[in-house]
């Protein structure tokens, strides 16, 4: 497959990894977001509620709220219910402190609204270990 | 990342297992951020109840704390924010048997780690408050908020196995708010009105919160009519951390890093953005106005003081509850209300005092369902923001108007 755009991030970790996108302008927490028992955004008011974020690469604005997320990332996984990897435009400590302890890959930090530039659906590929790292956008939906 | 000689003795495993998955967890979130060393940290403060943690991370506490003893204790004062129940009012709150089987197992699990059971997210007005420089690691937003701004402390939102890290090497990666450069303004905020009641306050912080936005941004705050109390910051902070995921503020004039204004920014302050108390009504009728379909009453979220306890007993002196009232303090407080009457008083309206534990993170979500509690009453403005993704339609009162709900007045 070639590839159809490429956009570097500032920071990332974790393994590489293709996916399908899950997109909104939104921002995420897991505590305050989700239904992390039937895998879905469950805050009524939050752009993704209802759809199912299940091996998806989760891809939003910013993360929000309290610190929960730190083990909440690490709880979903032991289950599988969990996303393929998050891109967010601006992280706070706590998504990328959960992320570690997940094991699970992230990326922040694009010279553009990433969440303008990937359209849902996307298959994307995550490369966390590019200097600098970088998403691509293998196919458009 | 640079590490001294004792952190990477750490790295190679030399001080054991435990500290080696600190030191190694530590080196990944700072490289992330761009860290170039680790601070010395003089407390921790863990946030870890189960319904975050789950099986899997009970399981790996558990883990951590079956190694021998002298690898596994913390090295630092490490303390922890509110459990996922109340053990005495468990089957009241119909919890079922597996949580506090679960909650248990995570405090078996700490007290092996050396971790002291506080159960507190007040930490700053009853355990130990940081001073004014003092680098800590702390895991509550709402305690990092109120240490950084107020107090003048530094810490970054460190989560459960973060706090836990510091805990475990006695550092914390040295960026963000450990940071000088991190701690000036980037937002200011021109108040047209000062609050009066505390879900005011929090209101406030909800709109500030929101105009900020992000976890990098400082606002700083004029146009106070007059220098608030603890519970009416803490609650301002609370609720600008969990809408905003913001973790410092400044009060021109009040907190120790703006006693001037242009103290908090690097260079000329920016065009201020106006708040009128027309915002902070528009964050509250956001959550509407009906009161008739109440199915529950909580205090808590942050757990509440003494003086807030007080207040509460005042309210409903001579009172029945014909709505479930929860009223959610600290196991510091707790005794200090007992013995002063104040629980009892409470507990004499039909209202529950609970304690150790916060209303969000006690499994929410099979509360409602246990109870059938869908609409719910609080003063709690960081609550309300929390509980829509747990299945509650939240309104946000005065502690007043919440106890009129609860003794099945009606108030507009």
């Amino acid at each position: 497959m070639s590839v159809v755009q490429t956009f570097p991030a500032r920071s990332a970790m974790g393994a590489k990894l293709r996916g399908r996108a899950l997109v909104a302008s939104d921002g995420f927490s897991a505590r305050y977001d989700l239904d992390r028992i039937k895998g879905i955004f469950s805050r009524p008011e939050h752009k993704l509620a209802g759809r199912s974020y299940v091996g998806l690469v989760l891809i939003l604005d910013r993360a929000k709220g309290g610190v929960a997320t730190a083990w909440m990332l690490h709880e979903m996984a032991s289950r599988g219910i969990v996303p393929a990897a998050v891109v967010l435009n601006t992280v706070n400590p706590i998504m990328v402190q959960g992320a570690a302890l997940a094991d699970m890959t992230m990326m922040s930090g694009f010279d553009q609204d990433i969440t303008r530039l990937v359209p849902d659906g996307a298959l994307v590929e995550l490369d966390p270990e590019a200097d600098p790292p970088v998403l691509r956008i293998i196919a458009t939906p | 990342m640079r590490l001294d000689e004792e952190a990477e003795a750490m790295r190679r495993g030399e001080l054991g297992r435990a500290r080696q998955w600190a030191i190694e967890h530590q080196v990944r979130v700072g490289r992330y951020f761009g860290a170039n060393d680790l601070v010395s940290v003089t407390q921790a403060h863990i946030m870890a109840d189960t319904e975050s943690l789950g099986e899997a991370g009970v399981a790996w506490l558990e883990h951590l704390a079956a190694l021998p003893k002298a690898e596994r204790r913390v090295r630092i004062p490490t303390i922890t924010d509110p459990r996922g129940t109340d053990f005495g009012a468990a089957q009241r709150l119909r919890q079922q048997a597996w949580m506090t089987t679960l909650e248990q197992r995570a405090i078996t699990a700490f007290e092996e780690l050396g971790v002291l059971m506080t159960n507190t997210c007040i930490n700053y007005q009853t355990i130990m408050p940081p001073i004014p420089g003092e680098h800590v690691a702390y895991g509550d937003t709402g305690v990092v908020i109120y240490c950084n701004s107020v107090l003048g402390a530094r810490s970054n939102f460190e989560g459960g196995p973060s706090a836990l890290a510091a805990g475990l090497t006695g550092r914390t990666p040295r960026y963000g708010y450990h940071l000088d450069a991190q701690r000036r303004g980037t937002l200011l905020v021109e108040l047209a009105w000062t609050p009066g009641a505390l879900h005011e306050w929090g209101a406030l912080g909800g709109v500030v919160g929101r105009l900020a936005g992000d976890y990098w941004r400082v606002p700083v705050i004029t146009g106070l009519s007059r220098i608030p109390g603890s519970d009416e910051v803490k609650h301002f902070g609370a609720a600008m951390a969990s809408f905003g995921s913001i973790a410092m503020f400044h009060l021109a004039g009040v907190t120790p890093e703006a006693r001037r204004l242009e103290d908090a920014f690097d260079g000329t302050p920016p065009k201020p953005v106006l708040v009128t108390e027309q915002d902070v009504r528009t964050l509250l009728s956001g959550y509407g106005t009906d009161t008739d379909t109440v199915d529950v009453v909580v205090f808590s979220a942050p757990q509440l003081s003494l003086m807030e306890m007080q207040s509460l007993a005042d309210l409903l002196d001579g009172r029945r509850v014909g709505v479930p009232l929860l009223a959610v303090t600290s196991p510091q407080v707790k005794p200090d209300a007992d013995r002063m009457g104040i629980t009892a008083r409470i507990e004499a309206s039909g209202a529950m005092v609970l304690t150790g534990m916060c209303f969000y993170q006690s499994y929410a979500r099979e509360l409602a369902e246990a109870n059938g509690w869908k609409r719910l009453a609080t003063n709690s403005a960081k609550l309300t923001n929390i509980l829509g993704g747990y299945g509650y339609r939240p309104v946000l009162l005065s502690a007043e108007h919440c106890v009129e709900v609860a003794c099945g007045g009606k108030q507009s």
